[in-house]
């Protein structure tokens, strides 16, 4: 029988025997009859799954994707960074993968030590001193912080940089919707959040500071600058970062970030179009039992033996209902466990050279890139993985010439910036070839 | 034995990473950074090898329990089996490796599979419109809440501020509502476990937002005034909202649709067999009525045809009246992909054969154990039901001793201690994927805790003896909370 469903005749039959019903219609006598659908779903046949194996490798060969047939240059929030044998070999173990939320800690230490280990591993590279064990993405890690900045410091507005992801700003913009909270944008003329006019619109009603470092046009703010301003108002200061920028950037909680937010699927995860991807929340120590989500601490047992445990659930929404600090319940562990397999892989050393490699590499492209006739840089500045450069032909002649010799251009920055427009957002990773670079860099000079 | 921290594991110096040697021109990241933004210390990281990683994690896994582990009853989680195709289809590279905002015409395969999994989920659950950007069921629930907040706020109907919520529903529901900036209004639970018809007229008025529901609902019962309760809400002006997670007790059988509800939750992770990763990854996708469509998050995914091109499949973006975003890009694909293969697989008889052989498992089991447990709502369940502990009224014992005990068995226990609204709650989702034998065992096991808590009451209370670490001080833990490991200098 399709459906996994074990039951021989033999047993259906004994076991309608024994709750008393003739036929399995009777256990729905409680759905009103004129309810009960009346002709089966209108859903295609089933596949066994011989069948199925082929229907999904047709589907997914319709599509090209960027990080197999293509040079790709897209960034954007979503990266296309390596991910070592190891971590798909060990996330793909069952006992990690089918199992629940860990509500029960005395068969689930696995999952537990995991998260634990996952907590630790982002309080080390954001310089915090607590983090929880997830949550669903960037957008929304950051949108669930600045609510919560409002919530503890009792002020209902919050400054976002214009420079933040503008996914994630729509989001924060969602999330706000029902609560008395207002979104002021701080703007980025030169491609890095306006500090005058954030220092003039921080009054005393402002709960939260949101800036992302490096930022979505890939370059480094002035962190400590911004710290500064923000922690001589009443506002939470907080700081949307890139975990692999973090080997060789300052941490946020060494520039006064009071929460730090971000998106880890540039550890170990996929681009999966755009998700599952994960979203890491950490905290100075004091807000603690502010965080939203699930949250991992180490115990001992009865016999005095170290262990792990889901803990400071009155915050949560099962034992708070209403007055939970959010409503989360699943997150994402199982990518949170493939960034910890593969923060544990590059190690103290590796992370660093790994963002070394990035550094360089994309350093490499734009010095190659600006040197091109008709090809103008757009922001001055340090950048980390990502920059912005303008083509004399409109980014969509750009990338429609570069897509037919086996390239992904940038992102066109005119979609969610119109006053950018013409703009081209390209990052580099460790994956492109000094050959892919220079490959783009030649065909970038004779697109014209 | 306790089993070291991967901090604790290695030696400084020690990496598992070959990484290659930059083939740029390289200048030290001293000179590209800011002087005030280069990290001085570096992050404590792990110093491993390969090997010590992989035994590190294959070890911890060992710890752990999951459906392919043994039975995993745990009620409203719906923990089936997962089928193991999905997984490899999840991990074809023409899905793992598509970037977001690459070309749509690179990108057909997936927005096919998206377009077709919306709507054979409308088809399911009887709606006119899925969103698959939620990521969870709690945040299908954000999702559905405000739009449902949206569409009272176009009609101008901004007092509408109190969302109704029984007292048996999952704490997500009142949390939820108050994200949204709404105040959560309680209904009573009448004596068969349904909804309080006279407290829901009380209740419902110009105020009510909506009212959020599960049906069947947490104690595994089908209320069967579902039509008169979100017809009240309707007259009132209000909105009914389906909490979809235990649409695994109906498919092919009776839709949210049908039943008066506006918009409802399904979560793939359950109902539709995608694993829950130890914590997620999830994926929780909301569906609408016609009338609610505009305020769905965008883009959607729409199909153009064309007699040359055929099909195209494309994003949409426009929208006015849309909610906006509730997360980056377009959902978690890599669980739709699981969702879309077990749909594909079954068809329309194998879910309804799933859902009536989920109701039928959770019906026998109950018959197995009524002898020994309370049953609080003595009816037909539907795919679980909820077991107030020990006839015998032995007090000693409780709840949490008998599922700590259910371990030593070697079976995961139930939800325990939820709903609220029965005492010692021992709530039992068995699926439809174990057969006669798995439910047999399990009951005897339960049976034979019975008898130990009233013979030999300190085994059950000193449970469990047969887990890798003993019970945990979860007081503790909480009162002096220790979230991370540091290096001891």
């Amino acid at each position: 029988m399709a459906g996994f469903v074990p039951h021989t005749d033999a047993d259906r039959a004994a076991m309608l025997k024994a709750v008393g019903a003739d036929r399995m219609d009777d256990l729905f006598r409680d759905v009103p009859g004129d309810m009960l659908l009346q002709q089966p779903l209108d859903l295609p046949a089933p596949l066994s799954e011989m069948e199925l194996a082929t229907h999904m490798r047709l589907l997914a060969a319709q599509n090209k994707p960027a990080a197999e047939e293509y040079s790709c240059f897209l960034g954007a929030g979503t990266y296309d960074h390596y991910v070592p044998s190891v971590v798909q070999h060990l996330v793909q173990r069952s006992e990690f993968y089918t199992a629940y939320t860990p509500y029960q800690p005395e068969i689930s230490q696995g999952t537990l030590q995991a998260v634990f280990e996952f907590q630790s591993m982002i309080c080390e590279l954001t310089g915090m001193e607590a983090a929880n064990a997830s949550m669903y993405d960037g957008a929304t890690a950051t949108a669930e912080g600045a609510v919560m900045a409002c919530r503890v410091t009792g002020k209902n507005k919050i400054l976002v940089s214009a420079a933040l992801h503008p996914e994630y700003r729509q989001v924060l913009n969602t999330y706000t919707a029902g609560l008395s909270v207002t979104v002021e944008e701080i703007p980025a003329p030169q491609g890095r959040t306006a500090l005058e006019t954030l220092e003039r619109n921080l009054g005393p009603d402002v709960g939260c500071v949101v800036v992302q470092n490096p930022n979505f046009f890939g370059i480094i703010e002035d962190g400590p600058i911004l710290g500064e301003v923000v922690n001589q108002s009443k506002a939470l200061f907080l700081v949307c970062a890139d975990p692999v920028s973090l080997g060789l950037l300052k941490p946020p909680g060494e520039y006064g970030a009071d929460i730090v937010t971000g998106d880890a699927q540039a550890m170990g995860n996929s681009m999966f179009y755009g998700g599952p991807h994960v979203g890491f929340f950490a905290v100075t120590g004091r807000y603690v039992r502010k965080m939203p989500g699930r949250v991992v601490g180490r115990t001992t047992d009865g016999e005095g033996k170290r262990g792990f445990v889901l803990t400071l659930q009155a915050r949560e929404q099962h034992i708070r209902r209403e007055k939970a600090t959010s409503n989360i319940c699943s997150n994402q562990a199982l990518c949170a466990l493939a960034a910890t397999i593969h923060l544990s892989y590059l190690g103290k050393n590796g992370l660093k050279k790994l963002a070394e490699l990035c550094l360089a590499k994309a350093r490499y492209a734009y010095q190659q890139l600006v040197r091109l006739d008709g090809v103008e840089p757009v922001f001055e500045g340090s950048f980390f993985k990502e920059f912005v450069i303008k083509p004399r032909l409109s980014p969509a002649k750009v990338n429609s010439y570069l897509l037919e010799h086996g390239i992904i251009g940038g992102l066109d920055l005119g979609r969610f910036y119109p006053e950018l427009s013409g703009g081209m957002l390209f990052c580099v990773t460790e994956t492109r070839s000094r050959q892919e670079i220079d490959c783009l860099v030649g065909r970038m000079g004779v697109c014209k | 034995m306790t089993k070291p921290l991967i901090f604790e594991l290695g030696s400084p110096g020690r990496t598992a990473a070959g990484l290659p040697e930059p083939d740029v021109p390289v200048t030290k990241p001293e000179e590209l950074l800011p002087f005030g933004m280069r990290r001085e210390r570096q992050a404590e990281l792990p110093e491993v090898s390969e090997v010590d990683l992989v035994r590190h994690y294959t070890r911890l896994s060992s710890l752990n329990y999951g459906v392919d582990t043994g039975f995993y009853p745990l009620g409203s989680c719906t923990m089936k089996y997962n089928p193991k195709v999905n997984e490899a289809a999840a991990s074809l590279p023409g899905f793992t490796g598509l970037h977001p905002y690459q070309p749509e015409e690179l990108s057909q395969g997936a927005l096919k599979l998206m377009y077709r999994l919306e709507r054979y989920l409308g088809e399911i659950a009887g709606m006119d419109r899925f969103t698959l950007q939620p990521a969870a069921g709690a945040h299908g629930e954000l999702t559905g809440l405000l739009i449902i907040r949206a569409y009272h706020v176009q009609n101008g109907e901004t007092q509408r501020n109190k969302v109704l919520v029984p007292d048996s529903a999952h704490g997500t529901n009142p949390a939820t509502a108050a994200m949204c900036g709404y105040e959560t209004v309680q209904v009573k639970s009448n004596s068969r476990g349904g909804v309080d018809l006279d407290d829901l007229w009380r209740l419902a008025g110009a105020d009510t937002a909506a009212i959020m529901l599960t049906n069947p609902n947490t104690l595994g019962i089908f209320d069967e005034n579902i039509k008169q309760i979100t017809d009240i809400v309707h007259e009132a002006g209000g909105l009914a909202y389906c909490d979809g997670a235990n649409t695994n007790a109906i498919m092919g059988k009776v839709r949210p649709g049908d039943m008066g509800f506006d918009v409802v939750h399904l979560n793939l992770h359950k109902t539709f067999a995608t694993p829950h990763g130890g914590g997620g990854p999830g994926s929780g996708p909301v569906g609408v009525k016609d009338f609610l469509t505009p305020f769905l998050p965008r883009p959607l995914v729409e199909c153009r045809v064309d007699e040359e091109a055929g099909k195209t499949y494309y994003l949409d973006h426009r929208g006015g009246q849309s909610i906006g975003r509730v997360k980056a890009f377009y959902g978690n694909f890599g669980v739709m992909v699981k969702a879309y293969a077990y749909i594909r697989m079954l068809g329309a008889a194998g879910l309804t054969e799933a859902s009536e052989h989920a109701v039928l498992n959770a019906n026998y089991l109950k018959e197995k154990l009524r002898e020994t447990y309370v049953l609080p709502y003595d009816r037909t369940c539907m795919h679980e039901f909820v077991l107030s502990p020990l006839k015998s009224g032995e007090r000693k014992v409780r709840t949490l001793d008998l599922a700590k005990r259910l371990m030593d068995y070697g079976y995961h226990p139930p939800t325990i201690y939820f709903p609220l609204i029965v005492e010692e709650a021992l709530m039992i989702e068995p699926t439809e994927t174990e057969s006669k034998e798995t439910l047999d065992g399990f009951a005897a096991a339960l049976r034979q805790i019975a008898r130990e808590a009233l013979e030999q009451p300190e085994t059950v209370t000193g449970a469990p003896h047969r887990t890798p670490v003993k019970r945990l001080d979860e007081v503790t833990a909480a009162r002096k909370p220790v979230l991370r490991y540091q290096r001891q200098s």
